[in-house]
């Protein structure tokens, strides 16, 4: 395999190597990112990567639309892309709307509870709560709530 | 809204169309690229396009909240259930075939009736996602901007 | 190929595995499009004991290792979509819908006081949709579709977190957390079904793991099995990628926890052993690697990092939540072992603790009910003011230590005896010093329960009969499935069996 990485497989995998980037950019921005919108953005990228890969996956080099011609005279020449993946990824992309939506209708509520979206915000409000029961409940308990 | 007069001529005369168009989609999937989810959307536009030029209250008297929630449950139904009425001719789960006595008809209507379900529920779930987000107290008023 | 042509008449008993997701997923719907509160709960009552009586009859079909196989819409796999009932998922099936009969038996008194009267009905609905997608997991023979499924339950069980928020704002930032985790988990999980569509040109597991074991090893199929094992991870919560855990449970709805911590880890663990144990063959030595250098230190670090984070809580529920992540590290242990033995106990400790914590935190969901939240101190003297819901607790943290006669002991059982089979003797001591830790903070609650004084002005009542029911239901059957191994035992190991022997 070490010996493959000619330039042509470089080129010839382009798609892989965007589908790469574009995950590991989706994946930076989850982490990194402390604005929750962005994070949902972030999420978003990452799925969108997946779907690049799956749609790579199902080229046919010369391959065309695997949709047959309305009088069904199907020339067997012919070489159709495969549209299995197209599929699979067409449920993934509704997966990914509906997380999506999830997500925003979530970070409304949050907004609406601690008035930001930024997440050392909440985290601090958090702790003051979770500070607020350890005096109440935990210091009777000798250990933290 | 109340100046925009392009603005509400436009928009009065799009919906019309858009559901049309919609209703085109939907129909006309079995022969070309279409089909519930791009249906449900369009359809979904034409009143959301509705919304956003005329404001919440106008729309949701047109499409209330909770037709909205019927339809999505309803649509989710109709996928389901046209599997099981398979079941109940003696075919397995989702087996089109079974809906008439050629099966290639059979799935045909098979096939539509799961589309009208999908398009069905995609309308009314995007037109949901509308209204919780639209629905929410905004934190500047218009005049604000 | 497609039009069942060659379809003979069908029974009704042919279509039970399908019968299995489709009734929670018509009954889904039907909730919302009813409209009325009364009828909800009977109809989502009613769905699942449907599906626990298919679930059964499912089960006793299959006990002698045979296989039944399901075909979607008449498309024979490797093609269409197969769902593939063997021992190993009817077991997991029977353990799912087991538990959210029981608890959806509890849930009606205890949603009608916890969640707002508003969003009952899409409450009822959202746990009909976590349950499709946990049974459709565990009957799917394909591998897309458990990823269908596994988001149809994960999309449901965010909101179900979320609905904890009317009494702690911060379940909202639970489910998000887990919402980021968990979709970062699926995302993951395709990126490997993905790369082993590239590499085999199949979706049917049965199909996969035959390609790959005349492929042999090669780099698309490791970058695959690493990809489902980390995503599946953090579906299981494996002990670094437990973080979304402790939140979550303590902060969603206490009915929503019992049903989580009884199921949504379980059937994801029964993916991670399908996936690794048949579907990539155990003969695949990255696998063993992975195993034994990754999985096995992991697990043992969760079984005491988790326990003796538990230890130091003050909330019980987030002690359980804890307690959960630990016990998740001697299913994962039973794993490692990659023998029949230690695959066995996996699966039994799989059964008995999702019993066993679901009468725990059901038990809790009575303590908050009364006194509001499930903090320790909140709960002094109340063995004696709730005196059967006490009890009841009790019974499942014996389970939960695995005392003799309670049906943790048999799953620590078989467990240390497939790690002595093995030759592992330090593994078998740490799993009994691990369950020394277990005997502490349990202890801390009983001593809280039966040995202070309840404080001037609490006045407790015992919460009515139709949450006890459920609580005991879990509570007897932990023990009774200590006393009378036969179904789990026997089940368990034609699991072991029809998982190690791939398809």
């Amino acid at each position: 395999m070490a010996s493959g990485f000619t330039w042509d497989f470089i080129v010839g995998h382009l798609n892989y190597w965007m589908f790469i980037v574009l995950m590991m950019t989706g994946f930076y921005i989850v982490v990194a990112r402390g604005n929750l919108v962005k994070k949902i953005a972030g999420l978003n990228i990452f799925q969108t990567s997946v779907f690049m890969l799956y749609i790579s996956i199902g080229k046919v080099t010369g391959g065309t639309a695997p949709i047959f011609p309305a009088d069904m005279n199907i020339d067997p020449e012919t070489v159709y892309s495969n549209p299995v993946p197209h599929v699979l990824i067409l449920t993934a992309i509704v997966v990914g709307v509906a997380t999506t939506a999830l997500g925003l209708a979530l970070i409304v509520r949050i907004r609406e509870e601690y008035d930001t979206i930024e997440e050392d915000v909440i985290l601090e409000a958090e702790r003051k709560i979770a500070a607020k029961e350890n005096r109440a409940y935990g210091d009777a308990m000798g250990g933290r709530a | 809204m109340r100046h925009h007069l392009i603005l509400r001529v436009i928009t009065k005369l799009l919906v019309g169309p858009i559901m049309l168009f919609a209703l085109y989609v939907q129909f006309h999937g079995d022969f070309s690229p279409g089909g519930g989810f791009q249906a449900g959307v369009i359809f979904a536009v034409a009143f959301i396009l509705y919304g956003i030029v005329f404001g919440l209250h106008k729309v949701q008297h047109v499409f209330p909240p909770w037709l909205v929630h019927k339809m999505m449950a309803l649509g989710a139904l109709i996928y389901a259930g046209t599997g099981v009425v398979s079941l109940f001719l003696n075919h397995t789960y989702l087996d089109y075939s079974a809906l008439a006595h050629h099966p290639e008809h059979g799935q045909h209507y098979g096939i539509f009736a799961v589309e009208l379900g999908v398009g069905v529920t995609v309308s009314a779930v995007m037109v949901a996602i509308y209204y919780a987000f639209a629905a929410r107290p905004p934190r500047l008023s218009d005049e604000e901007w | 190929m497609s039009a069942g042509s060659a379809t003979a008449t069908l029974t009704l008993a042919q279509h039970l595995p399908v019968l299995q997701v489709v009734v929670p997923l018509l009954a889904a719907p039907l909730c919302v499009l009813l409209g009325s509160r009364k009828l909800v709960w009977p109809l989502a009552f009613i769905a699942s004991a449907i599906t626990f009586l298919i679930a059964t009859l499912l089960l006793m079909k299959v006990l002698d290792g045979s296989v039944i196989s399901y075909h979607i819409g008449g498309w024979a796999p490797p093609l269409g979509i197969e769902y593939r009932i063997d021992a190993a998922n009817a077991f997991v099936l029977f353990l799912v819908s087991g538990i959210s009969t029981i608890v959806l038996l509890y849930a009606r008194e205890y949603v009608a006081a916890i969640i707002p009267p508003a969003s009952q009905l899409l409450f009822y609905a959202c746990f009909l949709l976590c349950l499709t997608g946990l049974l459709g997991v565990a009957a799917t023979g394909d591998a897309f579709n458990t990823f269908v499924f596994l988001e149809i339950s994960s999309l449901s069980t965010y909101v179900l977190i979320a609905m904890g928020a009317g009494r702690d704002k911060r379940a909202l930032t639970a489910a998000f957390d887990y919402l980021i985790m968990g979709t970062i988990g699926a995302t993951f999980f395709v990126i490997g079904i993905g790369l082993l569509y590239m590499a085999t040109g199949t979706l049917n597991m049965a199909d996969l793991s035959d390609r790959i074991s005349d492929m042999g090893d090669n780099r698309t199929v490791r970058a695959a099995f690493a990809f489902i094992v980390v995503g599946m991870g953090l579906k299981v919560a494996i002990y670094p990628l437990h973080l979304w855990l402790p939140n979550a449970y303590t902060h969603a709805p206490s009915v929503v926890t019992a049903f989580l911590a009884a199921t949504a880890t379980k059937v994801a663990i029964y993916v991670l052993m399908r996936f690794m144990f048949s579907v990539f063959q155990p003969g695949f030595v990255f696998e063993t690697y992975t195993l034994e250098f990754v999985i096995l230190p992991f697990a043992i670090l969760a079984m005491f990092a988790a326990s003796i984070v538990a230890v130091f809580q003050t909330n019980l529920k987030r002690m359980l939540a804890y307690s959960s992540i630990a016990q998740i590290g001697y299913m994962l242990l039973g794993i490692s072992f990659i023998t029949k033995t230690g695959l066995t106990a996996a699966i039994i400790h799989l059964f008995n603790h999702g019993i066993t914590k679901g009468a725990l935190f059901m038990a809790v969901g009575a303590y908050v009910l009364r006194t509001g939240n499930s903090f320790l101190d909140r709960l002094e003297g109340l063995g004696k003011a709730m005196p059967w819901t006490s009890a009841a607790f009790v019974i499942g943290g014996l389970s939960l230590i695995g005392v003799p006669g309670t049906a943790g002991f048999i799953s620590k059982w078989v467990l240390i005896t497939a790690a002595i089979e093995k030759g592992w003797w330090l593994v078998a001591v740490l799993i009994v010093a691990s369950s020394l830790l277990a005997v502490i903070y349990i202890w801390k609650v009983i001593e809280v329960l039966y040995m202070r004084e309840v404080p001037d002005g609490a006045h407790h009542q015992e919460v009515p009969g139709s949450m006890l029911v459920p609580i005991w239901i879990l509570a007897l059957s932990s023990i009774y499935f200590g006393f009378d191994t036969s179904l789990t035992m026997s089940a368990a190991n034609t699991a072991a069996d029809s998982l190690l022997s791939g398809f």
